[in-house]
């Protein structure tokens, strides 16, 4: 059966037009883009029309991409090469509600002799941008902010931000992992000097990321070795696999319209219908400044991992907000960022659509999940005290 | 994905005695919202001292519903005394195993168990002896203690899965530490702790290391370093020879120079470079 799958911001579908241009390069054309024969240079060709398609969906110059291994490769290229780049500046500035690609190398860093500062977001996922300001200075090698969050698909201020943080001197790179393809970005009018995309995001593959380096932007290789990506990143290149990124920028960029409609308008009537047919729900993050194909749903009084594995039980493929791993019942540290309370945060179900979904997949889920949250709620201890008190006040 | 097995999936989609017996005989409450899980086990007492039906209402993850539901299989039918005797392990045993992260959710069951029989036999609520030391979750010492001589534990995280303790902000983890260490009579390899440098000593040192440790290391590449200047934890330094040229003397300096500062003189070093 297939699955309905709504975990699009875990990973994606390959599309199929990706395979298709995939598959000869993992086939009958498997020669080194670096050597001097033609069998070898005909890829090297190939790679460079991947790398302007790429170019053109951020609109960058195709030399302005160095391709990675994925979007944590990228983040981490990114904020040590403003950092190596700049020794005499000691201050990295990012936020609470980052993947753990910056989150956890930011943590390592502010015990490794830089000061890092965490900026807050407020109670529906947004930046305190005062804040922000307030602690840029001279000494802050680089800003780190994603540009969409993964669990609530809150969208941050990035032209804005990096425009003010461009001028204080600071490098300014965005995680824009979750935002490529679903949003329109234009590196050529703003200020973002680097910016780090995954495939696995974008219907391409796994194990295939960029970054994008502004021109004049200081740099220093994080993988030393060959001359590959013009020495910014050795190690031979993943070739198939970025002839799909390439495919799959394409196909973003004829999709980006089709996201804002088509997916939107199904993730709003997934939303709408659950928060109507389930007492005590609430979305997680700001509604107004969103993703289009995100919603996080907060089910009250129930807990989140078996709420997927009830919904696993039709093929309903989704995330939750909460990782009950070991006796550390941590709610994600996005949700506790933005304040929200235990009620809540333990039954969070991130709902993250693409352009493979159908109308009857959405129809199906608005079916089965309301049953399933009522049933988990007549186990729960604490959803018959709640529903008295409201007997009792009502 | 957890690795549940069968039995495990079978219980939480088909939980058995959900719900809350009307005037119980015993009623067992573990856990809260905050925590993540939380059981309220209720049963009645027939007149032989035999249990003659248990509900329960749980909030929490698939093998929390799971362990709650095979709980009130166990007990059903059981005479108080021989309730009295089962085990977390037993609970866990009877759904052919629960992943190592997730023994918690039988320990709870078992403590609801404990909580509802002692409801039964109107004895006291028990506090739990000892001190606390995990504040999130309200785990004190001598439960510590015998969480890890019972089940035989040795670390932190093992006692996290079992207890939950530590499993909330962190800040008790030294404590467990120290009382493992206790239990097993052996010392935990602390780190020795830092001394405190006066300045000279500090200056000292890092002039020895450089010449002992670093100096070699960069000769061989035909480079050198000089000491300029040290500002409390800033050692101000200037790259001499090829390094001083080197595309990689910011590596060089970061992640090696400095790392082997911090390594043998103090962890607050930072190293900077001023211009030749």
């Amino acid at each position: 059966m297939k699955p309905i799958y709504l975990d699009n911001n875990a990973t994606t579908q390959v599309a199929p037009e990706v395979v298709e241009e995939m598959v000869p390069y993992l086939s009958q054309f498997y020669g080194n883009p670096s050597s001097m024969h033609t069998f070898g240079g005909n890829v090297g060709m190939k790679l460079k029309e991947a790398r302007a398609k790429l170019a053109d969906l951020l609109g960058a110059q195709p030399e302005e991409i160095v391709y990675t291994s994925c979007g944590t490769e990228s983040d981490s290229t990114a904020i040590w090469a403003a950092l190596r780049s700049n020794p005499d500046k000691r201050h990295i500035i990012t936020s609470k509600v980052e993947h753990p690609a910056v989150k956890n190398l930011s943590e390592y860093l502010s015990q490794n002799g830089y000061r890092t500062t965490f900026v807050p977001v407020d109670g529906k996922g947004n930046l305190d941008i005062g804040y922000l300001y307030d602690h840029l200075s001279e000494d802050t090698a680089i800003v780190s902010l994603m540009w969409a969050n993964n669990e609530t698909g809150v969208i941050f201020p990035i032209e804005e931000i990096a425009a003010k943080v461009h001028r204080q001197g600071a490098v300014f790179h965005t995680d824009a992992v979750q935002a490529v393809g679903k949003v329109p970005i234009n590196v050529a009018e703003n200020h973002v000097d680097m910016l780090s995309l995954s495939g696995h995001k974008l219907h391409a593959p796994k194990g295939v990321g960029a970054l994008y380096v502004r021109r004049g932007t200081k740099y220093a290789p994080f993988l030393l070795g060959g001359h590959q990506e013009h020495g910014r990143r050795g190690g031979t290149e993943n070739v198939a696999s970025i002839i799909g990124l390439g495919k799959a920028a394409e196909l973003a960029a004829d999709h980006l319209d089709d996201e804002n409609k088509k997916v939107k308008v199904l993730r709003d009537k997934l939303e709408k219908l659950l928060l109507e047919r389930i007492p005590n729900s609430m979305v997680n993050g700001d509604v107004a400044h969103r993703l289009p194909n995100t919603t996080s749903i907060a089910f009250e009084y129930v807990e989140g991992e078996s709420i997927l594995l009830m919904m696993d039980e039709f093929n309903i493929c989704a995330s939750s907000g909460s990782a009950c791993t070991s006796g550390s019942l941590e709610p994600s540290h996005v949700l506790r960022a933005m304040g929200v309370p235990f009620t809540s945060a333990h039954g969070s179900i991130r709902f993250s659509l693409s352009i493979y979904n159908t109308e009857e997949e959405m129809d199906l889920v608005i079916e089965k999940l309301p049953p399933i949250i009522e049933r988990l709620r007549k186990m729960s201890p604490f959803w018959s005290q709640t529903a008295g008190a409201c007997q009792i006040s009502g | 994905m957890w690795e549940y097995t069968d039995k495990v999936k079978e219980h939480f989609i088909n939980p058995r005695n959900v719900g809350e017996i009307e005037m119980p005989d015993g009623v067992g409450e573990v856990g809260s919202l905050s925590c993540g899980d939380a059981l309220k086990l209720t049963i009645k007492v027939g007149e032989d001292q035999r249990i003659v039906d248990a509900k329960f209402q749980t909030f929490g993850c698939a093998s929390a519903i799971a362990s709650s539901s095979a709980l009130t299989e166990m007990v059903i039918g059981k005479t108080v005394q021989e309730a009295q005797e089962i085990t977390n392990e037993q609970i866990a045993e009877f759904l052919g195993g629960l992943p190592k992260e997730k023994m918690h959710c039988s320990v709870m069951g078992q403590e609801a168990l404990e909580k509802a029989i002692a409801c039964y036999l109107g004895e006291p609520e028990k506090i739990p002896e000892g001190n606390l030391v995990c504040e999130c979750f309200g785990v004190t010492d001598v439960q510590i203690e015998r969480a890890l001589t019972e089940h035989s534990l040795k670390t932190v995280e093992e006692i996290t899965n079992y207890i939950k303790a530590g499993g909330g902000c962190g800040k008790c983890h030294e404590k467990i530490e120290e009382i493992i260490a206790s239990v097993y009579g052996t010392k935990t390899d602390k780190p020795p702790q830092p001394k405190v440098l006066t300045n000279i000593q500090k200056i000292k040192l890092i002039e020895e290391t450089l010449e002992r440790e670093i100096k070699p290391a960069l000769k061989q590449d035909g480079g050198d370093i000089q000491l300029v200047d040290v500002d409390g934890d800033r050692v101000l330094v200037k790259l001499i020879g090829t390094c001083a040229t080197c595309a990689m003397s910011q590596v060089t300096l970061k992640d090696y120079v400095e790392s082997k500062l911090k390594e043998l003189v103090a962890q607050t070093i930072v190293v900077e470079e001023v211009a030749a």
